[in-house]
């Protein structure tokens, strides 16, 4: 048969194919993804190969070792001028680096390894059975007071697996704020979600209530995501691409030329606002927003502390670098739409925030409505939609991680024979005990309240001038107002704390070793060096305050 | 630059702070010391900078800038006229008295339940300790630092930080260090200190963070934060703030220093908070702290909102003259000899604020005075009654009677400190309270007459209080009281002595005042309407 006879009725010829575009990876500019997510890998291997004894060492040097390494990258990235002048899109459009996510990929980092210092502390439950134990269970899989779970307890067995899930975390939140395209935005939400809710379940103590939350918070959090995915399409659907320049361009109706298979769909505004209001709702989750916050203090008090700790800080900073990027770079020609529906969900969170954490009884869950209230004074900046909104948001999400890995580190101090005491009245006396750590959580709680000479002041002070300045000068007086409000519930936990009498059976304060002094004592320098001297921060911050389309 | 005089006169105390604070537990009485030293030591530096400062040369004086947060438009800017450095004379000067007077109130007192239950040898062995005296200096010293750095601070967001920030000291010295004379149990006084410093803070904070948002609002339009830098462009047209918004950022400003003067009707945590608190530390409150707030309504409400502050004077007048009438009322109906005189403070905060918003320079000449002349007069008023209380154990007046038997130099500086508060001629609040009634007068006459009614409460209050508790019968429970020691004379003869002084020769204060009351004078653009009788100099 000759070459060119018709194979058969039913196949044609193809296009002749010279050669496939190799995708273009620039390694050198995502090597702290890589470095984390790599050691988060080899973790998972040391677990299948190091003995057990040795693991917890090995495990903790290695993931140190990667934190700070990825660390000194986002340094040297920004010392090369990748976050001002040098800013690009690498990865074949997927990731952007720039000045906000290389500033929120830097203060994630260091916000990790603080927190990781907390996962690691060993020396405040008693001992058991001759084994230094820490605050995650010893057998995840045991049944909660079953025979298996005190043989795992008896042989001194530690979750060990922490580290890597944690690095895992962080690596999901390292691409998190940086994703320049809605799919690798999905997919760093998945990574650093699964983790975080198998870590919840993860408590040594009270294990049932840690259960109880991991299940709350994957339930709600997969519904999250499903409406993020669901979002996700309908934009697709509306802009024929995920990038997220393609979509800005599309909103901004710089694009003429339809995609004809998706020629019924595109350009539909009706697709447009459901998409947007569906993957905004998916962040806001995130975030702890109201309406979306309901998991978080119950998933707060059941995670084990510094999980917590971890969660509120870090999380909080990647998905509202995700939320920045989203708003400002995607849908900068919608924010007629969007200001005002933020506008009210900034307010309904900085009001149900700081009211209902009036009410609550639980140092934990105080701090889960805390953050719920700072989530609303984060978002007065979000609306600003000016440079200064980002910077001063960028200012505000580093400050408040360490602040809220101090106090939640500070927390698991206070402990009686049931573990962490975190019912506030066995609070009450601890500044006549031990002034030192009721001092520093006082600290912590004031910086919370926005206190003068406290990083709490300059960030609530830069997001509500960048509010004011963006024309939301009601949103500042509200804020104003909440502040009020919540200042209330801080300054009862300092009255408990200093003013009433110690009870007889009162908690006591355990003498933690260095990895949780070290993460109290970067908690406290970063919090009065941002108060009282926060120029160069500001300076950072505000270089860093532009993205990259 | 020249050595930096005004940071110093502020960090010193402030150093001096965090030193006593880390006195070691055992070394009490050195931490005592220490302290006093170092307000002994911020008040050569004060007097330094009186000496320093020529009354009648440019309006801020020794004068530091320093960039601090460009991100923020904010500087560190230091500056004082003649009212700012009377009230850093006069913060320095009470501070080691009120040291000297609560010498011993910080000591930790055998009932102290954590002692009972642990036992002392375990406290020796604990970590860390409880360290209440050092605590208590240390916590004095800091708020002196903050109060002297608001009264130099000449970029809003600086003195903001620090009139903000000036509360949390001030909360922990209240609901930390009660007052001992009690009438109830142990945990009923404790709670009702917690009480009082929650409401102390919880007023404040709001009326600071109400600040807070004028504060903002304040940059938004004017682009600046310095005092000096928003003068210039009002005065060369660039910046024109439109009415409303000037009167809202007039308001959000006038709502924080008018809680913290206080005014009626935001004044209700002042008797709480001197009841329930030590009397050195109750002085602190009423001498010291809430002089901040008048004297911020001067610097800042005339200096940055002046049409503002005109369009609000008659309202604010009348919050004046029911502060005078309603505290004096109050005072008078009073069983407790310190809400007695956190009532008449209110009364005389009313006076002040009356001379600031009459906008006559003698009105405001008068307040300036006033405000100096109040701390001194309240300051031995309360400190006498803090003695008298310590040695009967009760604030109530009618656990006391005969005292002026017993005690006779009590009782006698117990009368002259009654007599300045009731403005007697000869003691120096007579020409503060003359000079702001003038003031008054000569804008508002019938402003001026309702307020003298103040004068004629202010004797009642005073007399019956004296007549109460120091004439009349010996009653048993005090038959045995000592006399003054040697410790509170030394606190109480000087005040005394400065009292008489200002009173007969006042022209020293006057001539630093008067050139920096003109200013404020010239920043309201108004000038003094004509005497119809000559009779105000």
């Amino acid at each position: 048969m000759s070459a060119s006879a018709v194979h058969s009725l039913w196949t044609m010829a193809a296009d002749p194919i010279d050669k496939i575009d190799a995708p273009k990876i620039e390694y050198g500019q995502l090597s702290p993804m890589l470095i984390v997510i790599g050691a988060a890998v080899i973790g998972v291997l040391i677990e299948a190969f190091v003995p057990r004894k040795t693991r917890y060492h090995v495990q903790l040097f290695v993931s140190v070792v990667a934190l700070v390494a990825a660390f000194a990258a986002v340094v040297g990235l920004a010392a090369r001028g990748f976050g001002t002048t040098k800013a690009h899109i690498a990865a074949m459009g997927a990731i952007a680096v720039d000045g906000p996510a290389l500033f929120l990929q830097g203060t994630i980092l260091l916000a990790g390894l603080v927190a990781i210092f907390t996962f690691a502390e060993r020396r405040l439950d008693p001992e058991a059975h001759g084994n230094r134990v820490d605050s995650f269970a010893a057998q995840a899989g045991s049944v909660p007071g079953s025979e298996g779970e005190r043989a795992a307890t008896k042989a001194g067995f530690t979750t060990t697996e922490v580290f890597p899930l944690a690095l895992f975390a962080i690596g999901g939140m390292l691409v998190f704020p940086a994703a320049n395209d809605l799919l690798t935005l999905f997919i760093a939400l998945e990574v650093f979600s699964l983790p975080l809710y198998l870590l919840c379940a993860l408590a040594r103590r009270k294990r049932l209530m840690s259960q109880e939350a991991a299940v709350k918070y994957f339930l709600l959090g997969a519904f999250a995501s499903a409406f993020t995915l669901f979002g996700i399409a309908l934009l697709y659907g509306y802009a024929g691409s995920v990038s997220y320049a393609t979509i800005a361009n599309v909103v901004e109706g710089n694009v003429k030329t339809i995609d004809p298979a998706l020629a019924d769909t595109m350009g539909n505004d009706a697709l447009l606002l459901i998409g947007v209001a569906m993957v905004v709702m998916g962040l806001l989750f995130k975030v702890g927003a109201v309406p979306f916050h309901m998991w978080t203090p119950d998933v707060y008090q059941g995670a084990p502390t510094p999980v917590t700790g971890f969660m509120a800080a870090a999380t909080k900073v990647a998905a509202f670098g995700a939320l920045l990027r989203l708003l400002y770079v995607v849908l900068p020609g919608l924010r007629w739409d969007w200001r005002p529906v933020m506008w009210g969900v900034a307010i309904v969170t900085m009001l149900v925030g700081a009211i209902v954490a009036i009410t609550q009884t639980d140092i934990k869950r105080l701090l889960a409505y805390s953050s719920i209230a700072h989530a609303g004074f984060i978002l007065a900046g979000v609306i600003a939609t000016t440079p200064d909104g980002v910077s001063s948001v960028l200012f505000y999400l580093a400050a408040y991680s360490f602040v809220t890995i101090g106090a939640f580190a500070v927390v698991t101090l206070v402990r009686d024979a049931g573990g962490e005491a975190t019912h506030l009245s066995k609070w009450a006396g601890l500044g006549r005990r031990s002034p030192l750590v009721a001092a520093v959580f006082a600290v912590f709680l004031l910086a919370f309240a926005g206190i003068p000479l406290t990083s709490g002041f300059t960030g609530k002070f830069a997001v509500f001038k960048a509010a004011a300045d963006g024309g939301a000068g009601a949103l500042v007086v509200i804020g104003v107002l909440s502040s009020a409000i919540a200042a209330f519930f801080y300054i009862r936990v300092i009255v408990l704390m200093f003013f009433s009498e110690p009870k007889a059976d009162g908690p006591t304060v355990a003498v933690p070793s260095p990895l949780t002094m070290t993460a109290i004592g970067v908690g406290v320098a970063v919090t009065l060096v941002l108060g009282v001297a926060p120029q160069y921060f500001l300076d950072l911050a505000g270089q860093a305050g532009v993205f990259v389309r | 630059m020249s050595f930096p005089l005004l940071t110093a006169t502020a960090v010193l105390p402030a150093v001096g702070a965090i030193v006593t604070a880390a006195v070691p537990a055992a070394r009490r009485t050195a931490a005592k010391w220490l302290a006093l030293l170092v307000s002994l030591a911020t008040l050569a530096l004060a007097v330094t900078v009186l000496v320093r400062f020529d009354p009648d040369g440019d309006r801020y004086q020794l004068t530091e800038s320093r960039s601090w947060i460009a991100e923020f438009g904010v500087r560190y800017e230091l500056g004082v006229d003649g009212i700012g450095v009377a009230l850093i004379a006069l913060t320095a000067l009470l501070i080691p008295f009120i040291i000297l007077a609560g010498w011993h109130d910080a000591d930790p007192s055998p009932s102290s339940p954590l002692r009972s239950s642990k036992g002392g040898a375990d406290e020796t062995k604990a970590p860390y300790k409880w360290r209440p005296t050092q605590g208590f200096f240390a916590l004095i010293l800091a708020v002196e630092a903050m109060v002297i750095i608001s009264f130099e601070a000449t970029d809003v967001f600086l003195f903001y930080v620090f009139f903000e920030a000036m509360l949390i000291p001030m909360y922990f010295l209240i609901g930390g260090f009660g007052d001992r004379a009690h009438a109830g149990s142990d945990e009923n006084a404790s709670a009702q200190r917690s009480y009082a410093a929650v409401k102390f803070l919880l007023y404040n904070l709001v009326g600071g963070l109400i600040m807070l948002a004028a504060v903002i609002g304040l940059y938004v339009v004017a682009g600046s934060f310095s005092l000096q830098e928003i003068a210039e462009a009002r005065a060369n047209g660039s910046l024109d703030m439109a009415t409303n918004t000037e009167r809202l950022l007039f308001l959000g400003f006038f709502f924080a220093f008018a809680v913290k003067a206080p005014l009626w009707p935001l004044h209700t945590w002042l008797p709480n908070a001197m009841g329930e608190s030590t009397a050195p530390v109750a002085v602190l409150i009423t001498a010291v702290v809430d002089k901040v707030g008048t004297f911020a309504m001067l610097r800042f409400c005339l200096g940055l909102f002046p049409e503002a502050s005109e369009w609000a004077t008659p309202v604010i007048l009348v919050l004046a003259l029911v502060s005078i009438i309603y505290g004096a009322l109050l005072a008078v109906g009073q069983r407790d000899i310190k809400r007695l005189i956190a009532y008449a403070s209110i009364s005389h905060f009313g006076f002040i604020v009356l001379g600031i918003f009459a906008m006559t320079s003698q009105g405001q000449s008068g307040a300036t005075l006033y405000m100096v002349n109040h701390g001194i007069s309240t300051a031995a008023l309360m400190l006498v009654a803090g003695f008298l209380i310590s040695r009967r154990g009760s604030r109530l007046i009618a656990d006391y009677g005969g005292v002026q038997k017993v005690a006779p130099v009590l009782a006698g500086t117990f009368l002259v400190g009654g007599l300045a508060t009731l403005s007697l001629p000869g003691l120096a609040p007579f020409v503060s309270e003359f000079l702001v009634l003038v003031g008054a007068f000569a804008r508002y006459p019938v402003v001026g007459i309702i307020a003298t009614v103040g004068i004629v409460l202010a004797a009642l209050y005073t007399l019956v209080l004296y007549q109460r508790t120091m004439t009349g019968p010996v009653k048993p429970e005090v038959s045995a009281m000592p006399d003054l020691r040697v410790r509170e004379l030394v606190v109480i003869a000087p005040l005394i002595a400065l009292l008489i002084g200002l009173g007969v020769y006042p022209k020293p204060l006057t001539d630093l005042v008067n050139p920096a009351v003109e200013h404020t004078m010239s920043d309201v653009q108004k000038k003094d309407p004509k005497p119809e009788v000559e009779a105000a100099k």
